[in-house]
C-alpha cells in the first residue's frame, strides 16, 4: 500500500484541506514513510484479539433523557465568523 | 527566599500565616514572566485578572475562608476553554476564539482559589513533542543558557505541555495544568526537571479542553514537587456528568502518600525498555532509581510487556485517526478562523488549509487515510486490536508487581533546530510515555538527576488503573531519594 500524490489530493479533499499542488509530492513521501514504519504491525498475531476502542470497557453512562440547558443563542453565536441575524451564515449552496 | 522559589505548600502556608499576600505573590511571577518573556512560555498573560483573583483570595484569607489552593499562581495550558480569555491551542484556526464556558478542570481550580497567570503555550493541538509547532511560536527552555534569547543552543522544554512546563521549572508558575495524549506531560517535565503526572483515564474531566485524541486525551498537574502534584491533582481530579469517560469514584487525599513508606511494593523493570541504542545515562539513571527504591524498602522484580515496541506505531494510527474526527469540527462556519472560497467547499478547504500548520495537516490527511474505506481495517482495526495487547501486558505484570519504573524520555532536552525533517525521529520521544496513554494508566515523571550535557533527566513510575496512590507514594520516595535540586539559569 502506497500514497501516491493523486491519493494525498483524494484524502485531502476528504479531509477538506486544502493542499497545494506544489507539496502534494512531498506530502506522499512523508506520508509513506509513516505508513512503513506502521506496517510493524502486520508481524503481530491479532487473529483472535478484539479491536479495544476504550479502556473503560463496558458501555457509556446513560442520563436522563431531559433538557438540562438552553436559551444560550448569544454565547453560541458569538463567535462566528459571519452571521446574519440569529443564524450562522456560508457561501451560497444553491445555485 | 524568593516567593516565586517558595513550593505550592510552602506558599499556602505563607498565605495562611499572612507572612504576605496573595496580590505579593502574584505580582512576584507577573514580574518574573516580564524578565522571563524571551521563553515564550505563555500565548497569552493574564495580569490583570491574575491581580483581580489574588485580591478575592486575600480577602477569603482575611474572612477565614481560604479554599485548599487560595492564592497559587498557576499557568493553564492554552488547550483548557477558559471563560472569556481567549482560548487558541496555539493553532491559527483558533487564534479569535473565546469560549462562552469554563473546562471543568480549570472551573474546579479556580473554585480551589487558584489565581492564573496566564495560557501556556503548547503545539499545536498538543500535536508535537518539542513545542515547535506552536503558531505563536517555539517555547525556549529556561534551561538554555543565562539569557535563552541569545543562546548559542536554544533548547526544547519538550512538549506539547512545553509552555506549562517551562513556566514551572522557570519559576513563574508555581504549578500548571497540561494534557497528555501521548506523552505531553511526561516528556516535559523531563526535559524541564519538574514533576508532572498523567492520571488514569477517566479520573479528570476533559470537558472543554479542545479535543485531540478522545480516547487518549486526559489532563493532569505540572509542578516543582510530588507533593505539589498531589494537592493541585486531588482539586482537578473527580466525577463530571459533562464528561462521557468521566469516572464516578470518590477522590483520595493523595497528599497521604507523600512519604509514606514503599516497604514492601513490588516494582517492575520491564526489560523490553531497554531499546537498541539508548543512551547510557539513561540506562544507569535507570537502574540507580531501581537502587533508590530497594534502599526505601521496596522490592525490585523483572517483568516482561511484550508488546511494548508496538506501541509508537499503534498510536501513530489511532491518534491520527481520532484527531482527523475531532478538527472536523474546524470549518470556518461557527468559530475561529474563516478564509473565504468560491462555494461552500472551497471556503472549508481554504480555511482548513491555512488554519491548520504542518503537523496537524500531516496528522489530519493521516487520519484521513487509515479511516478511509479499504485501509480502515487494515491500520485503524488492527491498532485497536494491538492497543488491546499492549494493555493485557500491563493487567499481567500488575499481578506481579504495584508499580512499574522506566525512564521518561530517551534523551535530555534537544535544540529547537534538531529533529525537524523526520517525523518519525519526533516521533520516537514518545516511546517510553505512549504505552500507559493506550492502556488507560496514570504515570508520573519525576526529576532524578542530570545528563553529562547538564540538563535533567526524568524516571517515570507506572501504576493501575486509578491507584494514583501507589504513584505518589513511589514517586516520593524516589523523589526523597534523588534529592535533584538543580535549578535551570532562567529561574
Amino acid at each position: 500500500m502506497s500514497i501516491d500524490p493523486k491519493t494525498v489530493a483524494r484524502i485531502a479533499h476528504l479531509a477538506r484541506l486544502k493542499v497545494p499542488e506544489a507539496e502534494q509530492k512531498s506530502l506522499a513521501g512523508e506520508l509513506n514513510k509513516i505508513l512503513d514504519w506502521v506496517a510493524q504491525l502486520d508481524e503481530v498475531d491479532t487473529a483472535n484479539v478484539e479491536p479495544l476502542a476504550s479502556v473503560h470497557d463496558g458501555t457509556l453512562r446513560m442520563r436522563a433523557d431531559v433538557v438540562n440547558d438552553g436559551n444560550k443563542m448569544d454565547a453560541i453565536l458569538a463567535n462566528a465568523p459571519a452571521k446574519t441575524g440569529d443564524f450562522f451564515t456560508v457561501p451560497k449552496v444553491i445555485e | 527566599m524568593s516567593l516565586t522559589d517558595l513550593s505550592i505548600i510552602e506558599a499556602r502556608a505563607g498565605l495562611a500565616a499572612k507572612n504576605f499576600s496573595a496580590v505579593e505573590l502574584a505580582e512576584a511571577h507577573l514580574k518574573g514572566m516580564d524578565k522571563a518573556r524571551a521563553l515564550n512560555a505563555f500565548i497569552t498573560e493574564t495580569p490583570e485578572l491574575a491581580l483581580k483573583q489574588a485580591k478575592e483570595s486575600d480577602a477569603r484569607y482575611a474572612s477565614g475562608k481560604a479554599s485548599d489552593l487560595d492564592g497559587i499562581p498557576i499557568a493553564v495550558k492554552d488547550l483548557f476553554c477558559t471563560k472569556g480569555v481567549r482560548t487558541t491551542a496555539a493553532s491559527h484556526i483558533l487564534d479569535n476564539f473565546i469560549p462562552a464556558y469554563e473546562s471543568t478542570v480549570t472551573q474546579k481550580l479556580f473554585g480551589a482559589g487558584t489565581v492564573m497567570l496566564g495560557k501556556a503555550n503548547l503545539d499545536e493541538f498538543a500535536m508535537g513533542s518539542s513545542n515547535t509547532t506552536s503558531h505563536f511560536g517555539p517555547v525556549i527552555s529556561p534551561w538554555s543558557g543565562p539569557d535563552p534569547a541569545k543562546a548559542a543552543r536554544k533548547l526544547v522544554p519538550g512538549g506539547s505541555s512545553g509552555g506549562s512546563a517551562a513556566a514551572v521549572a522557570a519559576r513563574i508558575a508555581m504549578g500548571a495544568t497540561g494534557t497528555e495524549t501521548g506523552g505531553s506531560i511526561r516528556q516535559p517535565a523531563s526535559l524541564c526537571g519538574i514533576v508532572g503526572i498523567k492520571t488514569s483515564y477517566g479520573l479528570c474531566s476533559r470537558f472543554g479542553i479542545v479535543a485531540f485524541a478522545s480516547s487518549l486525551d486526559q489532563p493532569g498537574p505540572m509542578t516543582r514537587s510530588v507533593a505539589d502534584a498531589a494537592l493541585l491533582l486531588r482539586v482537578m481530579a473527580g466525577f463530571d456528568e459533562k464528561d462521557s469517560t468521566s469516572v464516578d469514584k470518590p477522590v483520595p487525599d493523595y497528599s497521604a502518600g507523600i512519604g509514606a513508606s514503599v516497604k514492601g511494593l513490588k516494582i517492575g523493570i520491564p526489560r523490553e525498555y531497554r531499546i537498541d541504542g539508548m543512551a547510557q545515562e539513561i540506562d544507569t539513571l535507570w537502574q540507580k532509581g531501581a537502587a533508590m527504591l530497594k534502599d526505601a524498602g521496596a522490592e525490585i522484580i523483572e517483568i516482561g510487556l511484550p508488546h511494548t515496541k508496538y506501541a509508537l506505531a499503534v498510536y501513530y494510527i489511532i491518534a491520527p485517526a481520532e484527531a482527523s474526527s475531532n478538527l472536523a469540527r474546524y470549518d470556518g462556519v461557527r468559530f475561529g478562523l474563516r478564509v473565504a472560497g468560491g462555494n461552500l467547499n472551497e471556503m472549508y478547504e481554504n480555511t482548513r488549509g491555512e488554519g491548520f500548520g504542518k503537523e496537524t495537516r500531516r496528522r489530519i490527511l493521516m487520519g484521513t487515510y487509515v479511516l478511509s474505506a479499504g485501509y480502515y481495517d487494515a491500520y485503524y482495526i488492527k491498532a485497536q486490536k494491538v492497543r488491546r495487547l499492549i494493555r493485557d501486558d500491563f493487567t499481567k505484570a500488575f499481578e506481579k508487581c504495584d508499580a512499574i519504573l522506566t525512564p521518561t524520555a530517551p534523551s535530555t532536552a534537544f535544540a529547537i533546530d534538531e529533529k525537524q525533517d523526520d517525523p518519525i525521529q519526533m516521533y520516537l520521544n514518545d516511546v517510553f510515555t505512549v504505552p500507559v496513554n493506550l492502556a488507560g494508566l496514570p504515570g508520573i515523571s519525576v526529576p532524578v538527576g542530570l545528563g553529562a550535557d547538564g540538563l535533567p533527566l526524568g524516571l517515570q513510575l507506572i501504576s493501575r488503573a486509578f491507584d494514583e496512590m501507589t504513584l505518589f507514594k513511589t514517586a516520593s520516595a524516589l523523589e526523597k531519594a534523588a534529592g535533584f535540586n538543580h535549578k535551570p539559569f532562567t529561574a
